[in-house]
């Protein structure tokens, strides 16, 4: 094995290790919010037409649950390591910049596209789903987990404790999350709202996603996977800079 | 080729100047102490080799290859054990053994994992859960896992603190033995009499700079000559042998006395003077000085 694939096993084994916390708590509690709002809305609200609620719901449940776990999973595993002391181990060792980071964003990924599949299989006993075009669907998939990874090792890297982690986590991820058009459609919001929302990159990731299943969407699915593909990249960029540089871990 | 090569290296944090220009070479298989108080930057020092921290002036290279610049190349020849006792709580002994030879780029080491583990007395534990071994035992698979790449330089940053006399017989026999083997160990410890026992030369760092540099034997020999230790029955120490005296402490103390001498022939004024003060001695050794005193001497600034 390589250094590379060595540091992936073992990010991989780390969660896979406690899957109860990490796999099955979050599909859990994506279920309970379609099992809440599905109940609340689903007479009253139809966003796209021809769509019910409950199945417009489930892909941005999916991607919630993708996006929160690849930040999770590379955020908690750096900070645990930085405190416990023993990311001394990989930092001792040859592994390259490129390797190290490219190893936390991957597992980052795999535990996103697990617990998304999870989220996606149990929720869509509850809702009649379409995949109209799927390949869309793996692409904002993939692409938001690798982006929300590498914001976990961004963060990882920059938090010296828990609380820092978590305001980061509470104070970006999760507003911009929610916000991103998770529960409704950026188009029934007024003119204002609905371009600030154009500005955060994770509405583009959750807009192309459902777009992957009802073939409907607030923008161009081609316009989104661009944003996204940019702001990936400037983030990419920006991490391996961080790890290169030693920035915080080599000092 | 030097093992490490340390040019010019300096290295502070916000007001504190922790290393002020650190130049020095440890040759290939050299058993080499890096020596001094807590504080004087000895583990910067080895961060700095490592890769852990990086120096703010100066560079390091490992047979050649420099830290920075060139770090796959220094990474893959050096073997560090640090000083914090650290561990990955989720996995066993062997896993984290594998692991470590993974990240070296090395797959089927368990042959030499066993030997390592045979050596450091682990093998009763290889599948125990890192979390369940005592502090000795994490320090033993802290060393294993310098080991697991048979790096041909070794790098120990006090790794007998707060360890039992089993633990550092066995590991000062197996670390002498890869040492005989031809792999160059750099050990940092305030345990003087291993450095003695164990080093061939050594450093002895003082806030941040390079106070003595030279073989351990010529080290003992230049700075100081034998010590006259004598013990009173009564009277006092007269003041002309007070600046003798190696161990300030003895002075409040009373009665016994570690007196600094050259050579033999200065034994008998000695007694001479403590005859005339009227002092009885009651008992009295003549000892070779040790790098203890030497340490002792260098880090007062004396001589």
């Amino acid at each position: 094995m390589t250094g590379f694939q060595t540091l992936f096993y073992k990010e991989m084994l780390r969660f896979w290790k406690v899957a109860t916390q990490t796999v099955a708590a979050p599909i859990l509690t994506a279920v309970l919010y379609l099992l809440i709002f599905g109940h609340v809305l689903e007479d009253h609200v139809q966003v796209y037409p021809g769509v019910k609620y409950t199945a417009f719901l489930v892909p941005g449940l999916v991607m919630m649950s993708v996006l929160q776990n690849a930040f999770a999973n590379s955020s908690s595993s750096l900070i645990q390591s930085k405190i416990t002391g023993n990311l001394v181990f990989v930092l001792l060792t040859p592994l390259s910049h490129w390797e190290l980071f490219s190893a936390y964003v991957l597992a980052a990924v795999a535990r996103g596209l697990i617990v998304g599949s999870g989220v996606f299989l149990v929720t869509a006993w509850f809702a009649d789903m379409s995949f109209v075009a799927p390949w869309w669907i793996v692409i904002f998939a993939v692409l938001g987990a690798a982006m929300l990874g590498t914001m976990g090792v961004i963060a990882g890297i920059w938090a010296e404790k828990f609380d820092q982690l978590a305001a980061f986590q509470n104070f970006l991820i999760m507003p911009a999350t929610f916000l991103s058009g998770v529960f409704y459609s950026v188009h029934s919001l007024p003119a204002f709202w609905q371009n600030v929302s154009h500005l955060n990159p994770f509405f583009y990731m959750i807009d192309g996603f459902r777009y992957g299943f009802f073939g409907q969407s607030d923008v161009d699915p081609l316009i989104s996977c661009a944003v996204v593909a940019c702001f990936l990249t400037l983030l990419v960029a920006f991490g391996v800079a961080l790890l290169r540089s030693g920035y915080k871990l080599r000092h | 080729m030097a093992a490490i090569q340390v040019n010019h290296v300096e290295k502070s944090y916000k007001d504190l100047k922790a290393l002020k220009g650190v130049s020095l070479s440890i040759e290939e298989g050299e058993f080499f102490g890096l020596l001094g108080p807590n504080g004087a930057g000895k583990t910067t020092l080895i961060s700095i080799i490592a890769g852990l921290n990086r120096a703010d002036a100066g560079n390091v290279t490992v047979h050649g290859h420099d830290t920075v610049t060139d770090y796959r190349q220094a990474r893959k020849l050096l073997g560090v054990v640090p000083q914090e006792l650290v561990f990955d709580p989720f996995f066993t002994v062997r896993e984290t053994l594998r692991m470590q030879s993974g990240y070296y780029g090395l797959k089927n080491n368990d042959a030499w994992i066993d030997e390592v583990m045979h050596h450091l007395d682990l093998t009763g534990k290889a599948d125990a859960n890192m979390r369940a071994l005592s502090g000795g035992m994490k320090r033993r698979v802290l060393v294993a896992q310098a080991l697991v790449h048979k790096p041909p330089v070794i790098v120990l940053d006090e790794p007998t603190a707060g360890v039992d006399v089993e633990l550092r017989q066995t590991l000062w026999k197996f670390i002498s033995q890869l040492n005989r083997d031809g792999h160059t160990v750099v050990l940092t410890t305030h345990y003087l009499e291993e450095a003695q026992a164990l080093c061939n030369r050594v450093a002895m760092l003082k806030a941040g700079q390079v106070v003595a540099l030279d073989a351990t034997a010529a080290l003992i020999r230049r700075i100081s000559g034998s010590q006259l230790v004598v013990q009173l029955a009564s009277g006092k120490l007269p003041e002309s042998l007070m600046p003798l005296v190696s161990h300030p402490e003895e002075l409040m103390a009373g009665r016994k006395y570690t007196l600094r001498i050259n050579d033999h022939s200065e034994v008998e004024p000695v007694l001479a003077a403590l005859r005339q003060s009227g002092a009885v001695v009651e008992d009295m050794q003549l000892q070779q000085a040790d790098l203890e005193d030497v340490f002792i001497q260098i880090m007062e600034g004396e001589k």
